[in-house]
């Protein structure tokens, strides 16, 4: 669909940071005021949003996206004016109402029409234009029936009904509205795109955060990619969508690399994997150039005699960069008795380019029977000290000089 | 980036302050608030509006009973009865506006989260909550001192030039707790222990020419404007033989102290709550 390119900006977000201070001990009272009076509370800084600035055309649907804790409700809530910016400008043109939640304000010993007026009055109307348009949005909620009842009477599928008939009924030029959509039987979602869609062609400009890249695909000019506080991706929704599939494999955090598809019939389980450095202390970051080496304990459930066990290492971009097997080195396994446990261990040097690094061990009975395999079961960063392209970072030197004279250039550490 | 830009760009979005843009909306949406919490408890119960009454009344009638037949602190003063219960339901308003507004911001925390709004309305609409209280009590306040055969006298048209002062104190200290309170839990318990003070140490159960010496009288309505304003009514209002606040004082220079304290706390609390107001809704 065309976005409404030559329509003037109804939405302006220039430079905008915002961060978070996150007490690490935080004095809650007067007395502990008092009696700590020196101890500083420390605080955390937490970068929600850093250099955040996109335009929003009138008249345009406009998608912003990215995973949880990616920014993408802290902007909303900039826009919104609920949280004070620490940086860079936002300009908003026309009536703004924001719907991070359907239904604020509602009270649920109060009926209807209390309900419509406080929600609308919060919403931006003031308490006459809430009251006009009281039947309007009893109409649209096909909630008439139901007026006189308290909204606690109400089941949580009216309330919804409620709530939303308010929204699409204070007029406002600019929505902003945060994954509200996610409730609601299957009729009433079908109501909200529809409404969704008549407000755009309205053309009113609808900004909106969600998970949901269907919804996207569906209704958005446009939309924008947020990744921790950052735009990454701005453009059309194809393209968004396309960009935060992506996102959401590529940065898996450890906790999500240890919970990886684990596979197998745990006849043998591999029960513990981590990363030593070159004393045999257990470490997450591994240096460079450094000796170190990757241990893996094994527990038998049943009796078996020379399985094999390996261990590929990935990077980020699951990329192998190294697999080694006990077989491959032609080691004689022995036999194990159902109870017993094993360690495996591979010894290198660190020669992987700097940056995050998984292990993935899997343990086999000669042959191809798959007896438990364990995808990124942990992971360890690694740091260098200068910089180097490709997958591993053999040890090397660099030399360049006039014919004749060759220097020896900068050498690998 | 120049101002020039910023015209055709529409209205800058600079986060929630105390006051907001718009002085309609904050008076919008504190008459509202404070409409609909009344409702809530003027009809949430079969008795509703009566429990409101009956806390001042039974609060009332102990008193009354432990001071006139007990202890006999009302012995010889005229109009004893009305000048205790006027002095308790007034005293009920200062309670529930500032005990209100301690928590009130946290309260109200779904709304402070999830919309913006001036801040301010938080604790204005706990204000307001407890007039329309005070204004019901008086009613009943009303019949009971005609009972008690005091006159009906031009006097009493200065009733809102006493609630004036007193609302403005109560909405000073609101302010100010409810943006404290954000930061620091222990202001609740502190305050409640304060309001104990507060009821003591002034003229409610007894009248202020009990007070031993003539400087702890002076000392006590100088200081306490919940005093001069208590006294004040007093004289206004059930027995105009009573002294006046300024006669009480020795002289009207001395209701500067409490008008200054009164003024004073009112621009702190306004002072303080203005710089909380942007981050309320981060620190809660």
């Amino acid at each position: 669909m065309a976005a409404p390119t030559a329509e003037p900006a109804a939405a302006v977000v220039r430079g905008v940071s915002k961060s978070f201070r996150l007490p690490s001990e935080r004095i809650h009272t007067l007395k502990e005021r008092v009696l700590h009076p020196l101890r500083r509370t420390d605080f955390q800084r937490f970068d929600a949003l850093r250099d955040v600035s996109f335009e929003v055309r009138r008249g345009e649907f406009f998608g912003i996206v990215g995973r949880n804790g990616s920014g993408k409700s802290t902007l909303l809530k900039c826009l919104a004016g609920i949280y004070q910016l620490d940086e860079g400008e936002i300009y908003i043109d026309g009536r703004v109402s924001t719907f991070i939640e359907l239904g604020v304000g509602f009270n649920p010993d109060l009926a209807a029409r209390d309900n419509v007026i406080i929600n609308g009055v919060m919403l931006g109307l003031t308490p006459r234009e809430a009251a006009e348009r009281y039947d309007q949005v009893m109409e649209f909620a096909e909630l008439r029936d139901f007026e006189d009842l308290k909204l606690k009477n109400y089941s949580s599928g009216m309330q919804v009904r409620l709530a939303f008939s308010v929204m699409v009924q204070v007029d406002a030029d600019v929505l902003l509205i945060d994954e509200v959509l996610a409730v609601g039987d299957v009729a009433f979602q079908q109501k909200c795109f529809d409404v969704f869609n008549r407000l755009r062609d309205e053309g009113r400009t609808i900004l909106f955060v969600t998970h949901d890249m269907a919804a996207v695909r569906r209704f958005c000019h446009r939309a924008l990619l947020i990744e921790r506080g950052e735009v990454i991706a701005l453009g059309q929704p194809d393209q968004v969508a396309a960009r935060y599939i992506d996102v959401s494999f590529d940065a898996a955090t450890p906790e999500d690399a240890v919970a990886g598809e684990r596979s197998g019939d745990r006849t043998a389980e591999l029960i513990e994997a981590w990363w030593c450095d070159e004393s045999g202390e257990r470490v997450d970051t591994l240096r460079q150039g450094r000796t170190c080496s990757f241990h893996a304990r094994v527990r038998f459930n049943e009796d078996i005699e020379q399985p094999a066990i390996a261990v590929v290492f990935e990077n980020e971009q699951h990329q192998p960069l190294l697999a080694t097997s006990t077989e491959w080195v032609e080691q004689s396994t022995g036999s194990f008795r159902a109870g017993d446990e094993a360690d495996f261990s591979v010894h290198l040097d660190m020669h992987f380019a700097p940056g995050r690094i998984y292990a993935s061990p899997w343990i086999a009975a000669r042959g191809t029977r798959i007896l438990d395999r364990r995808p990124q079961m942990t992971t360890a960063l690694v740091t260098g000290t200068h910089v180097s392209g490709g997958l591993v970072d053999l040890p090397h030197d660099v030399r360049f000089g006039a014919r004749g004279e060759v220097h020896q250039g900068a050498a690998w550490a | 980036m120049s101002t020039s830009e910023v015209l055709p760009l529409g209205r800058p979005i600079k986060g929630p302050s105390a006051l907001g843009s718009d002085p309609r909306r904050l008076l919008h949406l504190s008459v509202t608030l404070a409409v609909l919490e009344f409702k809530l408890r003027f009809f949430g119960s079969v008795l509703g509006y009566l429990w409101q009454l009956m806390r001042p009344l039974l609060l009332f009638g102990v008193l009354y009973a432990v001071f006139t037949q007990f202890v006999k602190l009302g012995a010889g003063i005229d109009f004893y009865p009305a000048i205790l219960l006027t002095g308790i339901v007034l005293f009920t308003f200062f309670s529930d506006a500032t005990s209100g507004s301690v928590t009130a911001v946290l309260d109200r925390e779904n709304l402070v989260r999830k919309i913006e709004f001036p801040r301010l309305v938080v604790p204005l609409a706990v204000i307001l909550i407890a007039y329309f209280n005070l204004i019901l009590n008086l009613l009943a306040v009303l019949v009971f001192v005609l009972l008690t055969g005091v006159d009906v006298r031009v006097e009493w048209l200065a009733l809102p030039l006493l609630l004036l002062p007193l609302g403005m104190f109560a909405a000073g200290l609101a302010m100010l707790l409810s943006a404290l309170y954000v930061r620091f839990r222990d202001v609740q318990p502190i305050w409640e222990v304060f309001l104990q003070v507060a009821f003591y140490g002034s003229p409610i159960l007894y009248v202020l020419d009990q007070l031993p010496s003539e400087q702890l009288q002076h000392l006590v309505i100088w200081f306490n404007p919940l005093a001069t304003i208590l006294v004040q009514s007093r004289h206004s209002l059930i027995d105009e033989n009573a002294p006046n606040s300024w006669d009480a004082a020795g002289g009207f220079e001395y209701l500067l102290i409490p008008g200054a304290i009164v003024v004073g706390l009112f621009v702190l609390g306004f002072w303080v709550f203005n710089r909380e107001a942007p981050r309320i809704a981060e620190e809660l």
